[in-house]
């Protein structure tokens, strides 16, 4: 009950005027840019990232918390009206979603995926609120040695569990560490990867790393594909109150796509695609109209996976604010902003900045209620910002990341850095390597590094702290499983499907 | 004649791929130069700053072999990514369009060079109304230098429009206190 007490206390920060204000703003910002394709949270919230020299940390804190929940329902109104997933966690609500707009039951998705979102947000949100302090009761066990393991578990599982290929996730996550290398190192003063030079002493800023990637790399991609299809409307149809049916077949969806969201998001592992792709599957099993889906659209199938989504983006949190370890691009750059602030993310957060977490966490709950109300009665307005050209928005994004890269030092060394990071991603996008584990790399490399050195010196330099350490080597464990287990699988498989059709000597 | 035929036909090499695992290959090179260049007190020879440049390094070497042999094994570019051809000419226009906003950002300004850009831009995506895009342009980088950027409290340069408008700016303040 300790918690409610907490909560209380955070609904009082939340519900001054200042913060309700920030609230909003965040809520619609994020509204705005989940709905504008090319646009993200993470490059959104890095491009705001200097309000941290301007406001207190609970401010900015929430006004970047209401950007991250706002791009989730922002998403899912894009998948469903324009096919095209504004992020890569609404692919699953543009299946069913775009096939309910096609047939005429535009509304009654856009309705499904905003109260499931609500619901499920909800959830998400008192799963933070309930499940950070247990967590936090756990970690303060945690050595040096334990969160280098915990961390490399981390690492395992944003970029070589979640994703396509785990060589090329791998690979992302690498790149990310030598950009955070870039720079001083904080322990000895040496300078490292710094090719000589004087400009890339400070570093590389994540707000370059992050525009680059992001807008920039984006931004080549799309126009090397101008050809490749026009994306089309298609005009919301229907009234968006739903039927008693269709609530009916909605609110179970919810609440499994609910239960499945947040444990996998507050687990170490994060991604939002995972317990999307599970939500769609079980409705789609338990479904009693499987002829909807993939013909008409079925609404199951986007009131699952949107719960699913939302729910997990709130679990994100847990292990961010409890351990201090993001495992989605956003929450990695919500962590340099912590930095910025000077404030260590860990389990002694709760406890030394109290008012800030429970301030977060009841303006989530603030954020959840805003966002139904901004994206049901209001969802006109976004339907016409999807009508911005594709020229114009494209245009637009890559004067934002002007600003937010000149304007941190007015060096063109860091346009030429944001350009090359920008040539980089476009080829990533382009061979398909996931952009997400090179911030996540970026971000929490040196921080692992820290850790590590923390523990070795603490060790006397005996590698041993990390496998006999019992909570370390189950880490350790866990992370090889991620890792290898899928291939091992895959090779029994093949050997036993290969094995009784492949005669040799065929050829 | 037959046996040819029933054998699959061998994986192609991908040259695109090849060259993305050749060119880690080389990154990882660089990290292996400037690790050694990084100079270790004895008093951290156990875990010198040099300890985690070294892992990377090692991981980026098994990474781009392993990427080397896919490319070798005919890549791994999905289909349809294969099959839609580069517009080089639209990229071409977008990336000059990034070069000029670089080389003009520091003698004219922020706004003006942005102008530009954003026209580029626009024409690189087929927009022809290059008039209507200047336009539009000015109005959104004046938008993000004076709402965004002095918001936020970022300073980004001021060039000869930015000056205009400040001075009238002052003026008018002045004016409606004087």
């Amino acid at each position: 009950m300790e918690t409610l007490g907490h909560l209380a206390h955070g609904f009082s920060v939340a519900f001054t005027p200042v913060n309700l204000m920030w609230c909003l703003l965040g809520t619609t910002l994020g509204t705005a840019i989940g709905v504008l394709p090319g646009l993200g949270p993470a490059l959104t919230i890095a491009l705001l990232l200097p309000i941290t020299y301007q406001v207190a940390p609970e401010a900015s804190f929430i006004l970047f918390a209401g950007i991250y929940y706002g791009a989730m329902y922002g998403g899912s109104t894009t998948s469903i009206l324009l096919n095209t997933p504004g992020e890569s966690a609404t692919i699953v609500t543009a299946l069913e979603g775009n096939r309910m707009a096609r047939s005429g039951r535009g509304g009654a998705a856009l309705a499904t995926s905003a109260i499931g979102s609500f619901v499920a947000g909800t959830i998400g949100t008192m799963g933070v609120a309930f499940l950070a302090p247990v967590v936090v009761k756990f970690a303060l066990a945690f050595g040096p040695a334990e969160y280098f393991s915990l961390m490399v578990l981390a690492f395992i599982t944003v970029s070589a569990v979640l994703g396509s290929s785990s060589v090329r996730g791998l690979t992302s996550l690498f790149a990310g560490f030598v950009i955070g290398m870039i720079g001083v190192d904080l322990q000895t003063g040496q300078p490292r990867f710094t090719f000589g030079t004087n400009e890339l002493l400070d570093g590389v800023d994540v707000i370059i790393a992050a525009v680059g990637l992001f807008a920039v790399g984006e931004t080549l991609y799309m126009a090397s594909r101008r050809y490749a299809g026009k994306d089309e409307i298609v005009p919301l149809k229907g009234s968006l109150y739903m039927t008693a049916a269709e609530w009916g077949r909605s609110w179970k969806p919810w609440l499994r796509g609910a239960a499945i969201g947040f444990p996998i998001g507050a687990m170490p592992a994060g991604g939002a695609e995972i317990p999307t792709f599970l939500s769609y599957a079980i409705e789609k099993k338990l479904s009693k109209h499987k002829e909807e889906f993939g013909t008409v659209g079925a609404i199951e199938g986007v009131a699952g996976p949107e719960a699913a989504n939302n729910a997990s983006a709130a679990g994100v949190l847990v292990p961010m604010l409890t351990l201090g370890l993001p495992t989605s691009a956003t929450a990695a750059i919500m962590l340099s902003a912590f930095q910025s602030y000077g404030i260590n993310p860990g389990p002694l957060l709760l406890t030394t900045q109290g008012d800030l977490v429970w301030g977060l966490i009841a303006s989530l709950f603030i954020a959840n209620v805003i966002l139904v109300i901004l994206n049901l009665p209001l969802i006109g307005l976004w339907v016409r910002l999807l009508k911005i050209p594709a020229p114009q928005l494209y245009a637009g994004i890559l004067v934002f990341a002007t600003v937010g890269t000149y304007g941190i030092s007015q060096s063109p060394i860091d346009l030429v850095i944001l350009y090359l990071l920008g040539a980089a991603g476009f080829l990533m996008r382009r061979f398909d390597f996931p952009t997400a584990p090179v911030i996540i790399g970026m971000i929490l490399g040196p921080l692992a590094e820290t850790q590590f050195r923390r523990a070795m010196t603490i060790s006397n330099g005996d590698w041993s702290v990390f496998y006999t350490h019992k909570l370390s080597l189950t880490l350790l464990t866990l992370a090889f499983i991620g890792l290898a287990g899928p291939h091992i699988w895959a090779f029994i498989e093949h050997r036993r499907r290969r094995g009784p059709e492949h005669v040799p000597g065929d050829a | 004649m037959s046996t040819s035929d029933q054998q699959a036909a061998p994986p192609r090499l991908a040259v695109p791929e090849l060259l993305i695992g050749v060119g880690l290959l080389a990154c990882a090179g660089a990290v292996a130069w400037q690790t050694l260049a990084i100079p270790v007190s004895p008093l951290y020879s156990k875990v010198g700053p040099t300890v985690f440049p070294y892992i990377t390094m090692t991981g980026m070497i098994v990474l781009s072999l392993l990427l080397i042999l896919a490319a070798l094994r005919g890549g791994w570019q999905p289909e349809e990514e294969k099959e839609t051809p580069t517009d080089w000419k639209a990229m071409g226009i977008v990336v000059a369009g990034l070069v000029a906003n670089l080389v003009l950002i520091q003698p004219l300004g922020f706004t003006a060079a942005s102008v530009v850009m954003f026209v580029l831009v626009c024409y690189g995506f087929g927009s022809k109304n290059t008039l209507r895009d200047a336009l539009l342009g000015l109005i959104l980088a004046l938008a993000a230098y004076f709402g965004f950027a002095r918001a936020l409290g970022v300073n980004i340069g001021a060039g000869f429009i930015e000056n205009q408008l400040n001075t009238v700016i002052d003026a008018i303040i002045g004016a409606l206190r004087g």
